[in-house]
């Protein structure tokens, strides 16, 4: 149980996804424009890895090494577009939002990356805490992310505006703010965790 | 004339790297030098256009008259795969030398976003300049061949701005990555400026 407990602490701080495995590039600079945005984003890409993790962990095994990344493609590729009509149904406004980055969540280097490395080599609970572990630590670095650049660029935490009759730095909502946002939580990582 | 708006559009306006954030793994990982920059640039022009081509075919005779879009995702991203491994196996045939420039770089598109995402782009995205709003054929392959030109580009400058920041001395925290990360940020501070050329 300690074990499974492990797997889920290190995918938040030992293997996190954005600041340390430098994975998933996109969607953490391109959904972050609040961190709502940044909040489902996470949660979507939690909800394909656990999911495919757990798959991949089940059928591993029984398929050839020659076919292993297409097969695993597919899989993350169906988990995708269930995802998609999960979201459709039941959150259309953010599935408008996130737009593109929901499709391209097959891509995404993390789950790929995790299938690879993890899930085809350990069981279904051991895959599904690892899914779960890096999904969160992803989600926590996304909403951080969105965090700091709703404030800096809208004046808003979580869409509660709190400098009345001002609008922010916009630059921050744009793409550079991203780049830039990212780029010195990343000096504060290394800082805080890195010896 | 929309033929111009979709090449100044995609190279500066809505630059796919600085703008859409498409393919930003790639564009971290091999700028360290110019020389491997330009050769991945050239592996992305080439599959990005071809593969813009076959989806849209795929998606206007096959997945619409089937009435089964929704399986977009998962058939793009199989037409990409094969046709990257295809791609790999004609150019060793028939273009050693190529095939030689392009090296690792050719296997490594497989997962760059930028390829499905501009695939995907070209058949949902609605373009306020192009009358109708969706692209046709040919504007397609225009639209991608002039974005793997906007990918080239900022990759191009990247890497010659990274050649001279592995040459000065950072702080620690700041050293690879961060640094690179905050320089991009400010070269699309300066793409930021083409905004409003092109609606």
């Amino acid at each position: 149980m300690s074990n499974r407990l492990k797997l889920i602490g290190d995918g938040l701080v030992k293997n996190n996804p954005t600041f340390v495995l430098l994975l998933g590039m996109c969607p953490t600079l391109a959904t972050t424009t609040s961190a709502i945005n940044g909040l489902s984003m996470g949660l979507a890409t939690l909800f394909v890895l656990v999911l495919s993790n757990m798959a991949i962990s089940l059928i591993a095994p029984v398929v050839p090494d020659k076919v292993h990344i297409p097969v695993y493609i597919v899989v993350i590729a169906t988990f995708v577009t269930l995802l998609q009509f999960i979201m459709q149904a039941y959150t259309p406004a953010m599935y408008e939002t996130l737009g593109l980055f929901i499709p391209l969540i097959v891509v995404n280097c993390i789950v790929l990356g995790r299938a690879e490395a993890f899930a085809s080599k350990n069981g279904v609970l051991e895959s599904a805490c690892d899914g779960l572990g890096v999904g969160l630590g992803f989600t926590c670095s996304l909403t951080v992310l969105g965090l700091v650049r709703e404030i800096l660029g809208s004046g808003s935490v979580f869409g509660f505006n709190f400098i009345g009759g001002h609008d922010g730095m916009l630059a921050f909502v744009m793409a550079p703010g991203a780049f830039l946002c990212l780029g010195y939580l990343m000096v504060l990582f290394n800082k805080l965790f890195k010896k | 004339m929309e033929y111009f708006l979709i090449i100044i559009s995609a190279i500066f306006v809505n630059n796919i790297v600085l703008a859409q954030f498409l393919g930003i793994c790639p564009y971290l990982g091999v700028s360290n030098k110019l020389s491997t920059a330009t050769g991945m640039s050239m592996a992305v022009c080439f599959v990005i256009t071809l593969a813009t081509l076959v989806t849209y075919l795929v998606n206007m005779y096959l997945l619409v008259p089937l009435k089964i879009e929704f399986l977009q995702t998962i058939a793009f991203i199989l037409v990409i795969a094969a046709l990257v491994q295809m791609v790999e196996i004609v150019l060793k045939k028939v273009s050693p030398s190529l095939y030689q420039a392009l090296g690792i770089f050719l296997p490594l598109i497989t997962t760059n976003c930028a390829v499905l995402g501009v695939a995907i782009n070209v058949v949902t995205k609605e373009f306020s300049f192009v009358p109708g709003g969706m692209l046709n054929l040919p504007q397609a392959l225009v639209y991608a061949f002039a974005t793997s030109l906007g990918y080239g580009l900022a990759m191009v400058i990247f890497a010659g701005i990274r050649e001279h920041l592995s040459m000065n001395n950072v702080p620690k925290a700041f050293k690879g990555v961060p640094i690179a990360v905050i320089s991009v940020g400010i070269l699309a501070l300066a793409f930021m400026g083409f905004s409003g050329m092109v609606k």
